[in-house]
């Protein structure tokens, strides 16, 4: 039963991370479908709580992707999770980008470049999306959101900031 | 591996960089993982590596960029591999990797934990309720910013357009909006496609405008 869950967990983020064209926020509408719709393993106010988390933490947002395997199957989770998320980007990039290098000025190695470049912003806006879908539940939550996008968009502030200013709000407005 | 014309590093580059220790390396990328928060974990990387070590010149970062988020994966850590394996081949890349996931995983799981102790407590229900709300500000800042830069033909963003519209309103998988939209962007980007046989380059290649600091 364990076992069977930590193998599933195993192969979903290795198959989100291969998928990750233009990083973390791409896959977060396919790993919702998968941990949230298809195994049923979170709820969308869980998936969204881990996702909180890993806004606070430094480095990659998508560390989360570990706390998602402690929730689910303990320590060995998380590591099992980290591991297989990471270690086949990492992989590819290596040997790709040593490869990648010979083809400098081909036609083909450009129109990658540049025909990738707007799907991930569009996978961007689809995690985007995803995460307001979940996380935009009041009044309050709008707002916050859309003060938030309009202070990052127009000054240059460290979001982290923000973040933790948005939390405190939510908490003051609903209470301990 | 022979390199290329346009990418090859000068040689007193490369020389200076056999001079930098792998424990120099994973310093430097474990700093930039402990410190990066808020997002936007590219630019400090160009801080740090660019500015602060002056390890590679900007031309250089912003290839591996280029590379890096192509490929598959976060950026951050493809950066860092590209970058660790530039400066000290596959050790220096593993180095990178490992450093700057490292204090984040430490942080994150240390939160993680006391989230699943305490995930009925209210307080905490409201307060990360509040941090999502705030990242759906901050994820739609990133991503506007960004196609302000890289968007530049009609035909950009109906490839947005249509990958949005697969993903969020048809819910298709994202294999499939991948294995489906990603060779027809391509295809349309492929010289050969135009008459012209020249391709308007982005307006800039500085990609990632987000991050915590200057």
């Amino acid at each position: 039963m364990q076992s069977t869950k930590i193998l599933n967990l195993m192969w979903v983020f290795a198959l989100l991370s291969l998928v990750a064209v233009g990083g973390g926020t791409a896959v977060l509408p396919e790993m919702r479908r998968m941990l949230v719709g298809h195994f049923h393993w979170l709820s969308d106010k869980q998936f969204r709580e881990i996702y909180s988390i890993g806004q606070i933490a430094p480095g990659p947002n998508m560390l989360m992707v570990e706390v998602i395997g402690f929730r689910l199957a303990g320590a060995f989770g998380a590591v099992v999770v980290g591991l297989a998320f990471f270690i086949p980007d990492c992989l590819i990039t290596f040997y790709v980008n040593r490869v990648w290098k010979r083809f400098e000025g081909s036609p083909w190695r450009t129109a990658i470049q540049r025909g990738m470049a707007p799907v991930a912003i569009g996978l961007m806006l689809s995690g985007t999306y995803t995460v307001a879908k979940i996380s935009i539940v009041d009044l309050t939550t709008g707002l916050l959101a859309l003060v938030v996008f309009a202070i990052l968009y127009f000054r240059h502030v460290n979001p982290a900031i923000l973040i933790i200013i948005g939390g405190t709000i939510t908490l003051l407005v609903h209470g301990f | 591996m022979p390199m290329s014309e346009v990418a090859r590093p000068r040689q007193d580059v490369v020389a200076a960089r056999n001079q930098i220790s792998l424990f120099s390396l994973f310093k430097t990328f474990l700093t930039i993982g402990a410190i990066s928060f808020g997002g936007g974990v590219v630019a400090y990387i160009r801080e740090y590596v660019v500015r602060g070590e002056q390890w590679m010149d900007d031309e250089e970062f912003l290839d591996a960029l280029e590379v890096g988020q192509t490929l598959p994966g976060l950026i951050a850590v493809n950066l860092s591999v590209i970058i660790g394996d530039r400066i000290r081949g596959a050790a220096g890349a593993l180095a990178a990797a490992v450093a700057i996931l490292l204090p984040g995983t430490i942080v994150v799981m240390t939160a993680g934990v006391l989230y699943v102790g305490n995930r009925q407590n209210p307080a905490v229900n409201h307060f990360l309720g509040g941090v999502a709300a705030a990242a759906v500000g901050l994820l739609t800042a990133v991503a506007l910013q960004l196609g302000h830069k890289q968007l530049v033909h009609i035909r950009d963003f109906l490839i947005v357009m249509a990958t949005f519209v697969a993903i969020s309103l048809l819910h298709r998988s994202l294999i499939t909006v991948i294995l489906v939209i990603g060779p027809i962007a391509v295809f349309l980007y492929h010289p050969t496609t135009h008459r012209s046989g020249r391709i308007k380059p982005a307006k800039t290649r500085e990609p990632i405008p987000l991050a915590g600091h200057r």
